[in-house]
């Protein structure tokens, strides 16, 4: 269950992120106000791929134990996680097209992320094509397995091409003001909290759905 | 029986079935074939033109191929529900996905074998002096391809609309594959050739990472 005062206090924390992110935090030399959308771009990328590494670990245990609760975890946490990283895919372009003066760029990091919600997505839409519960876990656990352990090689891969992302500036000596740094930090937690909320909630969905089918069943064969 | 045995008799009879009708394989050249001539219509093919994009041409081909060409692997088996039959034999369930494995990649090597020098020829890209650096890429490759290839051919089989899903799931996994085949073709086919060892690695990696995968979740894939 989710309680009251934990989503209180996710709202909480994301009003605090958004104030320093648009507010506290100073405004960046060159790139300007636009900049700022940098704090949630971030963010969400790091919350993405802790949702997606859920995944991994959703998928791996319910191999193991065979309990339809880790697979919940595991569809929960893939919806978010794409959802992240729609959020990421288009923040980019937003900055991008003031500061590079382009929407879109096939650079290493902009490539990696964009297959990397290609691939869950390919995830959920395996989910739709499959009906019989303990199948769809299985296969899709399995599927999961290989996307997961496909992304690092996404990412070897893409990066030996030349790259024009921004390099993370974050512990290099001092030239960044340490607000900044803060308010990424904060943004971070605010999109952790946001992300344990929203996987709780689907979670509970999927499991009361669950609950539900086994009503229907236990119907069915009763009128009979 | 052991795990070795056992691999090679289900390979045996993938091949005998196989050879037996033939219409895999000549269905599969006819496909190919018709993607490298409608690739010419995309750029103007001349010899250096063609060693910049022919790699990358070519190895898109034969993930399309292949992505229509591993559905049958398991759902010739549906047919007659000889699935079933196959789990009944007292062997190691993993054979029975490494014996297809086998049987793909040798499918799959063949395929590009006979057009190779087809591709070769119509964009006059000499590859004689390189035959043996560019079979290394294409083995290499090949089993990559193969391995995740059978494996979602398996999952694939077991939901709705899969002529459609197994490409979805197949070509974002494999794309460090093309990337890095392509790469290592494109070193070769250089003047003079040199065989890229970063991206003969690199496929290296991938393809001990995903058939070890395969082989993890290999009977957990094939229970009823």
């Amino acid at each position: 269950m989710i309680s009251a005062p934990s989503v209180v206090a996710v709202f909480l924390l994301l009003a605090a992120a958004s104030y320093g992110a648009l507010i506290w935090a100073p405004t960046e030399n060159t790139m300007g106000l636009v900049q700022r959308i940098f704090y949630f771009h971030v963010s969400s990328a790091w919350s993405g791929f802790v949702s997606f590494i859920l995944v991994f670990i959703g998928s791996i245990a319910y191999l193991r134990t065979r309990a339809l609760k880790w697979d919940w975890l595991s569809v929960a946490s893939a919806e978010v996680g794409v959802a992240f990283f729609t959020v990421v895919l288009v923040t980019g372009p937003i900055w991008a097209k003031p500061v590079w003066g382009i929407w879109w760029t096939w650079d290493a990091r902009l490539t990696s992320s964009f297959l990397l919600w290609v691939l869950f997505v390919s995830y959920l839409v395996l989910r739709t094509l499959v009906d019989e519960p303990e199948r769809r876990a299985l296969v899709s656990a399995v599927f999961g397995i290989f996307a997961c352990l496909d992304i690092p090689l996404v990412y070897f891969s893409i990066w030996w091409f030349r790259t024009q992302h921004p390099q993370p500036v974050i512990g290099d000596g001092g030239k960044l003001d340490p607000r900044m740094g803060w308010v990424l930090l904060l943004c971070w937690a605010a999109t952790l909290g946001v992300m344990t909320v929203l996987i709780r909630l689907r979670y509970r969905l999927e499991a009361l759905r669950a609950e539900v089918d086994d009503y229907r069943m236990n119907a069915a064969r009763e009128g009979r | 029986m052991t795990l070795a045995r056992a691999t090679g008799v289900i390979l045996a009879k993938e091949l005998r079935t196989e050879f037996r009708s033939r219409e895999l394989l000549g269905t599969t050249v006819v496909f190919v074939l018709i993607v490298i001539v409608l690739f010419s219509f995309t750029f103007n093919p001349t010899s250096t033109e063609s060693r910049r994009f022919g790699p990358g041409l070519l190895w898109l081909a034969f993930l399309f191929a292949g992505s229509l060409m591993l559905q049958s692997s398991f759902l010739r088996e549906q047919t007659n529900d000889t699935l079933a039959a196959l789990r009944l034999a007292p062997i190691d369930p993993f054979s029975i996905l490494a014996g297809k494995m086998a049987a793909n990649f040798l499918f799959l090597l063949l395929v590009e074998v006979i057009l190779l020098p087809v591709f070769a020829v119509l964009y006059n890209i000499a590859i004689l002096p390189v035959l043996g650096q560019l079979l290394l890429v294409l083995t290499l490759g090949t089993i990559g391809l193969a391995a995740t290839g059978t494996v979602f051919s398996a999952v694939a089989a077991q939901a709705r609309l899969r002529e459609l899903l197994l490409p979805l799931l197949l070509l974002p996994v494999l794309a460090p594959v093309l990337i890095a085949s392509t790469e290592a073709t494109i070193g070769v086919l250089r003047d003079p050739a040199e065989l890229s060892l970063v991206w003969l690695t690199f496929l290296a990696c991938f393809d001990v990472v995903f058939l070890t995968a395969a082989w993890m979740v290999g009977e957990y894939l094939l229970e009823e």
